[in-house]
């Protein structure tokens, strides 16, 4: 119904948000942040901890539906459609948009199944082999297959750290979202895994829109297109990352990237 | 959902993954439905049967609080009343020489004829009574006499006169009249005979024979030869000595082995072995307790059988886990900043768990112990086993005699022969011992929450 | 003098000491300030009255313990000699003579030398008493002065009141040891004693169980067979098969009772329906058992006569049910905190890949889950096998190797209840047998509990 809309550089537009709040009980976490995300880009989202950039990120999916206190207002649209309409179907949303979380999390089942766990739900594969094709491709495409190849059948959890998140992010590339959310991805990560993990995000933009959460400035520096920083609940500035990190058009901004705080 | 479907699939044709998920979404959403009803039904099914058990209980046992009776007046005949002067105490006389006379005494009162005087007040509302005399024998049920001989000891100067007495009736009257057996049924299937009927719809049309608060159920002790007035005083002194063995033994043991696990227990192999056996000590079956209490406490050490006593000691073992579990839970709640604080002033550890540890405790360890004595006042199997399953017609005056515990005297009612009246009987004790024991758990819940400190 | 009585004079005695104790640290203090004592005051009136009570009380019990078999002794000594000849039994002369001596009422008249046994005994136990007292007082005479001299600023009483403190403790914390150890012994022994009238293979693999009720007074095991079968297979089954009903009813219901109230239900629901629901758990078993009889049993027996089946109404399946009803609670919170503690992102990534609420849970949390659920049901199977009320009302109590539930049987604990009648000599192998059905139940349970209780703890760990 709706065509995409094109931002001033003739960008297309995936996702959009309008003065968007978010509420804990009585406490408003979110102050009415305005976002465009532009197809195809990494998009980084970074600001002191407890700034909303995490919870605003899982807005993105509605991941706060399931905390029973969190309220969300104002418009958040995917493709043009409001993904906060009483229409939509949460279900068919989180296969469009995949998330990868903070501390690995691979189901206490075997490789195989971790991956095969998503297609099989929305009934991508009709065969075994089809199934045994997704799990291969979205292995590879995670640097994961090598790795693992010889022991598809063994625990997911008995990997290591680093590669538990590529197994997590294999998983969520299975089911072939549009954006995929990643939040915080490397915190719990050594940094030779975390360099993995980031040539990885590389890789991936081209096939995906990528949101990531970080706490840490210089990942945000080297993965991402553009960057948006929090504070205290507010989106103070958006914009190409090397013009946030070289030219802050905002004092808060500056402050945080030169580390006056953190 | 339709809108979104076609709008979605409209904007996503160029997906066909998109597509495939659209298509699976309408099954998957019915067994989300399908499993979520599964869940209430599942409750509500529990739910369900509570309400039965509760109403169930109460429709049968409520109607046993009151009972029927019948409003005589009693002439006290001195001609049927023949008895000696009631001794009183001589200058001189020794306290036992007293005792001695006394008894001989009431012995003598004893002897008394006394359903004469219920026969003699019961011609006076029943004319035809005297043409019917077995029938008429049969309508106050025979324990009542015995209440009449009370009467005369605790004063023998109503000897000559007349009183106005609310006596139980027999049992079947009680029954026939509450329309617990079918009216329908022939003479010969009926308990009472058809003149004993005719009598008591009149009486009761009078106002003669009353139906009133049952005191029968809560003063006097069991009884099989007059079952209307059988009660549940034996079975609750035999309950309440064993819960005060109860509250007396394993709290206090209870509560210092938790102290000493949780605070004082260095680790080791022999920690550890006390450990698992608390755990597995409080998953043993009760009857097992049971066959402790027989085998060491009457088979070794000879005590007596049936005595509250005893079952208060297998209860204490029983019990003695939970009190453990509960209060170590509490205990580790409290945190250690408290213990360190205390520490770092100087006092002794001992001095730290004692003053300072402890106290914020109590109403979590009150909590663990009464929910432990709530779980020895409903516990019937361990009893039956050491004794009290044996029919006791008195009210025990100490431990070490005789005596029933609620739980088991519903055992023992419910297996009564005469089913149309204990039926009812039983689910009154059941709702007094259910009463008892919400109350204490209610306690409990109360306690918890009126204290409870969150760190 | 009785027991009693010394008790409270060794609390007053103890009050007393511990004020002398307290008073005399304070005097050698010099005043109020006590900074210069080792201790604080109320230490060293512990320490003396510890002193002064503790070795009193410690000669009183073991005086109890042994100063009636002392007595019995010499009152058997004293009795004529063609009474001991007489062939009866020592402890029927001797409970008549304490019956006479307590002023119990004996069935015949008694007898002149019983009467002079039983005046004896009396003066016997009167003298016990007076040197007992004696005794105690010395003792904690002794016990209170020997510390009260031993008060010194420097003397470290808070030290000594401690380790008491600690012994008591120590000493609680064992009786559950004792318990166990009790338990086993008096099983293992009577057990044994039950195998030196039937085989054990007779009682383990018997398929009949016929005990053949003898009256009273079976003394040796010269009865050779009249004893009856005592085979333990029909009880086991019946135990089983009433158990396994109880779980076919409860795991269903328990589970998703627990799944509903972990994941679905508002927190409202939940703290309202969570309470109704345990209030089952808290009902006592007799109660049940009175359900299942009066209207369970009744109901069944109705259902089955509507669908053209014979169903007892006092059968396995009256009591299985009940019984599951009983263990729903069980489950329910069990496996419901089970459930909470699956971790939050695990739900999290199932739901992120656009999972369904309930497929969230039937393929990712239960399977997390399931360690422990298996150890909850474990838990539940054991107290199934080991309740006894229901069963006694509502199984019907016929011993029979059936594996229709429609039919009445009989279980380990019924059969327990009615073997052991209450009389307290367990000299024939029919109330014997108590205990070694006793034994058996105790093993199983506590082999389920023992996997139960390392499955659990396993599954805690994996997520700590």
């Amino acid at each position: 119904m709706t065509t995409a809309k094109v931002n001033e550089a003739g960008q297309k537009i995936k996702m959009t948000a309008r003065d968007v709040k978010v509420f804990y009980g009585s406490n408003q976490a979110i102050h009415g942040v305005d976002m465009d995300i532009v197809e195809n880009e990494v998009i980084a989202f970074i600001g002191p901890s407890g700034c909303g950039k995490s919870t605003f990120l899982r807005c993105l999916n509605r991941m706060n539906d399931t905390i029973d206190s969190c309220r969300v207002t104002g418009e958040i649209a995917l493709d043009g459609q409001d993904i906060y309409a009483p229409s939509l179907d949460v279900v068919q949303l989180r296969a469009q948009v995949g998330m990868v979380f903070q501390k690995p999390n691979p189901f206490p089942k075997s490789i195989y199944e971790n991956i095969a766990y998503g297609p099989k739900l929305h009934g991508l594969a009709s065969k075994k082999s089809d199934l045994d094709d997704v799990v291969e491709s979205s292995l590879r495409r995670a640097g994961l297959w090598d790795e693992v190849k010889d022991r598809l059948n063994q625990p997911g959890t008995g990997l290591s750290g680093g590669q538990q998140q590529r197994l997590c992010i294999a998983r969520t590339i299975a089911v072939s979202p549009e954006v995929i959310l990643m939040d915080e991805p490397c915190s719990a990560l050594d940094p030779i895994a975390t360099s993995i993990i980031e040539e990885l995000i590389t890789e991936l933009k081209q096939n995906f829109t990528i949101v990531i959460v970080t706490h840490n400035m210089q990942q945000a520096a080297r993965v991402s297109d553009r960057t948006a920083f929090f504070h205290l609940g507010n989106l103070i500035e958006i914009g190409g990352t090397n013009d946030v990190f070289t030219n802050p058009t905002q004092k808060r901004t500056e402050d945080y990237i030169t580390g006056r705080y953190g | 959902m339709k809108t979104v479907q076609t709008s979605a699939s409209s904007t996503y044709s160029a997906s066909p993954v998109q597509q495939q998920v659209v298509r699976s979404l309408k099954k998957r959403h019915r067994q989300e439905k399908l499993f979520r009803f599964a869940g209430m039904t599942a409750v509500g099914i529990s739910l369900l049967l509570v309400a039965l058990l509760f109403i169930n209980i109460f429709s049968k046992g409520l109607p046993a609080f009151w009972q029927h009776g019948i409003e005589l007046e009693i002439h006290f005949d001195p001609a049927v009343v023949k008895i000696s002067e009631q001794p009183v105490l001589q200058a001189g006389e020794s306290p036992q020489a007293f005792e001695q006379r006394h008894l001989a005494w009431r012995s003598e009162v004893g002897m008394v004829n006394f359903n004469r005087l219920i026969q003699d007040a019961l011609l006076k509302v029943i004319p035809d009574g005297a043409q019917h005399r077995r029938d008429l024998a049969r309508i106050v049920t025979s324990g009542e006499r015995f209440a009449l001989r009370d009467r005369v000891i605790a004063n023998p100067a109503i000897i000559g006169q007349t009183q106005k007495l609310f006596l139980l009736t027999d049992a079947n009257i009680d029954v026939w009249l509450k329309g617990n057996i079918d009216r329908s049924l022939p003479d010969e299937k009926q308990q009472l005979s058809p003149k004993m009927r005719e009598w008591v719809e009149s009486l009761k049309a009078e106002g003669v024979i009353q139906n009133r608060f049952s005191w029968a159920l809560f003063m006097n002790p069991d009884s099989r030869s007059s079952l209307a007035s059988a009660g549940l005083a034996g079975a609750f002194m035999g309950s309440l000595y064993m819960m005060l063995i109860v509250i007396l033994l394993s709290v206090p043991m209870g509560v210092a082995a938790a102290i000493y696990l949780e605070e004082f227990a260095p680790k080791n192999k022999f920690t550890d072995l006390v450990e698992v056996n608390i755990n597995n000590l409080a998953a043993v079956p009760s009857i097992v307790f049971g066959l402790l209490g027989a085998s060491i406490f009457i088979g070794w050490f000879n005590l007596p059988m049936s005595a509250p006593f005893v079952g208060g000691l297998v209860l204490s073992l029983m019990t003695l886990p939970t009190v453990i579990i509960a209060t170590r839970s509490t205990l580790k709640a409290i945190p250690p900043s408290i213990r360190q604080a205390a520490l770092g002033l100087g006092a002794s550890k001992t001095q730290a768990v004692f003053h300072h540890v402890l106290p914020l405790a109590i109403p979590g360890i009150l909590t663990g112990a009464i929910i432990g004595v709530a779980q020895a006042l409903g516990e019937s199997a361990p009893l039956l086993l050491i004794g009290m399953k044996s029919f006791v017609a008195s009210v025990p005056s100490s431990a070490m005699e005789q005596s029933t515990a609620l739980p088991v005297q519903i055992y023992l009612w419910q297996g009564n022969e005469l089913r149309n009246f204990f039926e009812a009987r039983t689910s009154a004790a059941i709702i007094v011992l259910l009463g008892l024991m919400l109350t204490l758990n209610g306690l409990a819940i109360w306690l918890r929450r009126r204290f409870e400190v969150r760190w | 003098m009785n027991n009693l009585s010394l008790i409270i004079i060794l609390l007053v005695l103890l009050a007393v000491a511990y004020q002398l104790g307290m008073q005399r640290s304070r005097k050698l203090a010099g005043g109020q300030n006590s900074a210069s004592l080792h201790s604080r005051p109320h230490h060293y009136g512990m320490m003396v009255g510890l002193w002064a009570v503790l070795p009193p009380l410690f000669v009183m019990l073991l005086w109890n313990w042994f100063s009636p078999a002392v007595i019995q002794q010499l009152v058997l000594a004293s009795l004529p000699a063609e009474i001991l000849d007489s062939g009866e039994q020592a402890q029927v002369l001797l409970r008549r003579i304490s019956n006479l001596a307590t002023n119990f009422a004996v069935l015949s008249e008694a007898a002149d030398w019983e009467i002079s046994a039983a005046n004896y005994l009396t003066a016997l136990q009167q003298k016990s008493t007076l040197l007992l007292t004696a005794l105690m007082f010395i003792i904690g005479a002794l016990g209170l002065l020997v510390s009260y001299q031993k008060i010194r600023p420097s003397l470290r009483a808070r030290h000594q009141v401690e380790k008491a403190l600690m012994a008591t403790l120590l000493i609680c914390s064992t009786i559950a040891i004792l318990t166990t150890i009790g338990i086993v012994l008096s099983m293992v022994g009577e057990t044994l004693k039950f195998f030196s009238f039937i085989k054990p293979s007779d009682f383990f693999f018997g398929t009949t169980w016929n005990p053949r009720f003898s009256t009273a007074g079976v003394a040796d095991g010269s009865l050779t067979g009249s004893q009856g079968s005592f085979g333990l297979l029909p009880l086991l089954s019946g135990t089983m098969l009433v158990a396994g009903i109880a779980l076919l009813v409860a795991i269903p219901l328990g589970l998703m009772v627990a799944i509903y109230m972990a994941e679905y239900a508002p927190k409202k629901v939940r703290d309202t329906v969570k309470p109704i629901i345990e209030v089952l758990a808290g009902i006592p078993t007799i109660v049940y058992g009175f359900f299942a009889l009066v209207v369970v049993g009744p109901y069944l027996a109705d259902l089955g006569q509507m669908l053209g089946l014979t169903i007892r109404a006092t059968s396995a399946l009256t009591a299985g049910v009940v019984m599951g009803i009983m263990i729903i609670p069980f489950i329910s919170s069990l496996s419901d905190d089970i459930i909470t503690q699956v971790p939050k992102a695990l739900r999290d990534g199932s739901l992120g890949l656009g999972a369904t609420k309930s497929e969230t849970i039937r393929k990712v949390v239960l399977p997390a889950a399931l360690p422990g659920i298996v150890g909850a049901v474990l838990l539940a199977a054991s107290r199934a096998i080991g309740e006894t009320m229901i069963v006694v009302l509502a199984a019907g109590n016929s011993p029979s190797l059936t594996a229709n539930p429609f039919e009445a049987v009989s279980t380990v604990t019924v059969t327990i209840v009615n073997q052991l009648t209450g009389d307290n000599d367990f000299a024939s192998p029919q109330s014997l047998v108590a205990f070694a059905l006793g034994l058996t139940l105790f093993v199983i349970t506590l082999l389920l509990n023992i996997v139960a209780l390392v499955i659990v703890r396993k599954y805690r760990e994996q997520y700590e």
